[in-house]
């Protein structure tokens, strides 16, 4: 580590257009829309001064921008996009789109709530809303993670043949700015390589028809194959990690257990939070309290066998969402009570339009009686 | 069937007998020797070409969804520009992309979609087939459903004779989107067609064809007459043959005797009730009225072009 251009601060935002820089994708469509434009206003800067030349194209509307992805992806380019908030619910209709035609999109996301009332802050409502999607969905816990991350999830996704978000916390992530540590270029750029798509549509030799008409007696199997495809993510991404890790020097993984090994309490989350109650349970633990912290990364497909495992020693569990169901459980909550079966599982709503969470409120609900099976809610007034 | 003809679009497709849909693309990719991409939106022409696991297309297709062909042939110009700057695909070599859409796809759902892409510029053709409403779905009005016409959601009944609207000026959009090429075709007139396409296929930028299809079924009238029918839309100047190249218009067909609109009208379905005796109270149980609103329209949308075409 001797190169000092390897350290560097940046917002979550600014390193993922950094990671773009390294992969300079083909094509990107792109809209703006808040807590998305620091990752596409830096990108575009940077084919602006000639640093990446990429085909950027500003489309008129986040449903064209996944529009334009699909066809250009379709058309054998390496093709990605971001978005937030009602940009991803205006492309819901498209995102099906894009995993049913099996295409390693990469999409960067500064997750943030949705309307109404309108609320431009972060919290994790957008990507739950489309958790169905058939798309991978990583979170990121910092700057750092959304930079390695978004190598990770390209690699993933060319490899499954589906298309992936990397997720980051709007704001919190987005516009914060961290000290990161980036590959050198040589080296991303041997970690991205070339891309070579089986099937496409520039392909004139082989001509293909995308996204025919399915009926009743084929429709099911189109499904089912791409039931088989999300299954095989999970491996996948353990080798990627595996190779990542190697490279990088920092380690990877489906999540991460954070002094989980004789933990009695655990609590569960995902993205930015994670750095704060990493605090808390630094801070519990030298009180002598056996706390710990699981962090979810990888949340589409849900890894249910290795976090079953990784909370198995665990005697109570709280799972923080920082998002809601409305009329059923949290979507975290749901996952975490499926995989582990527990019936010692705490629900926490929190965080929601941007709603700060503190280190004295983890430490607070570590406290808390887990028992009585409530949903509760930290920071609301 | 002339196997020219069938080099890109072939004969197993389903479309309705009597309809014009595969003319219409058989005409205008035959009209260029370049690679084509087609992106085909939600619609007639999409379910009856590609019903898994057969496909109609023997040249590389695209269906995405209902309102983003514009974006997808974005997408795709996008993906061309991209690999022939990185070497990737030949930069000698001219790729069309071909867009089809009927008037749902364009003129109501697919509207900005088509409209971002016309003012970016990207290089691509959209061939819009005009059927004149929601014909995939059973017959719905569209923006593009003429005044008066019966449909599934505008029917004629004892309060009403049918659509009350005009039907949108799209022509008028697309232009003023500063394109190079626009023009307006008739399925009936395929040379016609084939001259735009040619024309259409050796500019660059967005290039747009409106193209009328007669559809037999909801337009309701026997499938042995599309053909006739197409015609009579530009002998009434109902339909008029033009284009718009560079800032010029031009009128491609024209008579010193325009057909009384009545004659396209009485042929169809669609109209029928027009010409009921007694119908319509709210009309007057005059549908005389509604036919001469028609006529009208018809006459000042002519007048219009005229004057803006030149000489």
């Amino acid at each position: 580590m001797t190169d000092k251009k390897k350290n560097i601060a940046l917002t979550g935002g600014a390193a993922a257009a950094e990671a773009l820089k390294q992969i300079n994708p083909d094509v990107m469509p792109v809209y703006p829309i808040t807590p998305q434009t620091p990752i596409i206003e830096t990108y575009a800067k940077m084919v602006a001064d000639g640093e990446a030349d990429t085909e950027m194209i500003q489309v008129e509307s986040e449903h064209s921008a996944m529009s334009a992805t699909v066809g250009a992806s379709a058309a054998g380019a390496r093709a990605m996009s971001a978005s937030s908030s009602q940009g991803i619910m205006l492309m819901a209709e498209v995102l099906p789109i894009a995993s049913g035609m099996r295409l390693p999109i990469l999409m960067l996301v500064s997750a943030r709530a949705i309307s109404a009332p309108i609320n431009i802050h972060g919290d994790h409502q957008d990507v739950m809303f489309v958790r169905d999607s058939g798309w991978i969905q990583i979170f990121s816990e910092n700057s750092q993670e959304v930079y390695d991350n978004t190598f990770i999830a390209l690699k993933l996704a060319e490899k499954a043949g589906l298309p992936a978000m990397v997720i980051m916390d709007g704001f919190q992530t987005s516009h914060s700015v961290e000290n990161l540590e980036i590959l050198e270029d040589s080296i991303a750029k041997k970690i991205v390589g070339e891309y070579n798509p089986k099937n496409y549509l520039l392909d004139f030799e082989n001509p293909k028809t995308f996204g025919p008409v399915s009926l009743p007696n084929s429709y099911f199997e189109f499904k089912r194959a791409q039931i088989e495809a999300m299954g095989g993510v999970i491996g996948k991404l353990i080798e990627i990690n595996k190779e990542y890790s190697d490279i990088s020097g920092r380690e990877y993984d489906l999540f991460e257990a954070y002094k989980m090994d004789d933990a009695e309490k655990a609590i569960v989350v995902v993205g930015s939070t994670a750095g704060t109650a990493k605090v808390a349970v630094d801070e519990l633990r030298e009180q002598g309290e056996k706390v710990g912290l699981l962090k979810i990364k990888l949340f589409r497909p849900f890894p249910y066998k290795q976090i079953a495992d990784a909370l198995k020693n665990a005697k109570q569990i709280a799972v923080l969402d920082r998002t809601v169901s409305f009329g059923s459980v949290a979507p975290l909550y749901s996952e975490i009570a499926n995989a582990t079966g527990k019936k010692d599982l705490q629900s926490y709503i929190y965080g929601l339009g941007g709603r700060e969470i503190f280190k004295e409120d983890i430490k607070k609900l570590f406290q808390d009686n887990w028992e009585n099976k409530k949903v509760k809610y930290i920071g609301l007034k | 069937m002339n196997k020219k003809l069938t080099e890109k679009l072939a004969p197993g497709h389903s479309t309705c007998a009597g309809c014009g849909i595969p003319a219409i693309a058989r005409t205008v990719l035959g009209a260029t020797d370049d690679p084509v991409i087609i992106v085909n939106v939600t619609g007639c022409l999409e379910v009856t070409s590609t019903l898994y696991p057969y496909s109609a297309w023997k040249v590389p297709y695209i269906h995405s969804a209902f309102e983003n062909g514009g974006a997808t042939a974005a997408g795709i110009d996008g993906a061309i520009k991209a690999l022939r700057k990185r070497n990737k695909i030949p930069k000698e070599k001219r790729i069309q992309v071909v867009v089809f859409a009927g008037d749902g796809g364009t003129y109501d759902i697919g509207l900005q979609s088509l409209s971002g892409a016309l003012e970016r510029g990207h290089d691509f053709i959209y061939v819009c087939y005009d059927n004149e409403a929601y014909m995939n779905t059973g017959g719905q009005r569209s923006g593009a459903t003429p005044y008066g016409a019966d449909t599934e959601t505008t029917p004629a009944g004892k309060q009403s004779f049918g659509k009350t609207e005009k039907r949108k000026d799209l022509m008028s959009i697309v232009i003023a989107h500063h394109i190079k090429y626009a023009a307006q075709a008739n399925v009936a007139y395929l040379g016609d067609l084939k001259m735009k396409a040619k024309k259409a296929f050796a500019l660059e930028g967005p290039r747009f064809l409106l193209v009328l299809q007669p559809c037999t079924n909801l337009w309701k009238y026997p499938t042995s007459e599309y053909v006739r029918i197409g015609k009579l839309a530009t002998e009434t100047n109902f339909w008029p043959l033009w284009e718009y190249f560079d800032g010029k218009y031009k009128i491609n067909w024209a008579t010193e005797n325009p057909k009384p609109l009545e004659e396209f009208l009485k042929t169809q379905g669609r109209f029928k009730h027009l010409f009921k005796p007694g119908n319509s109270p709210q009309i007057g149980g005059a549908s005389e009225k509604v036919i001469a609103e028609m006529q009208k329209e018809v006459e000042e949308e002519w007048k219009r072009l005229v004057n803006m075409a030149e000489v």
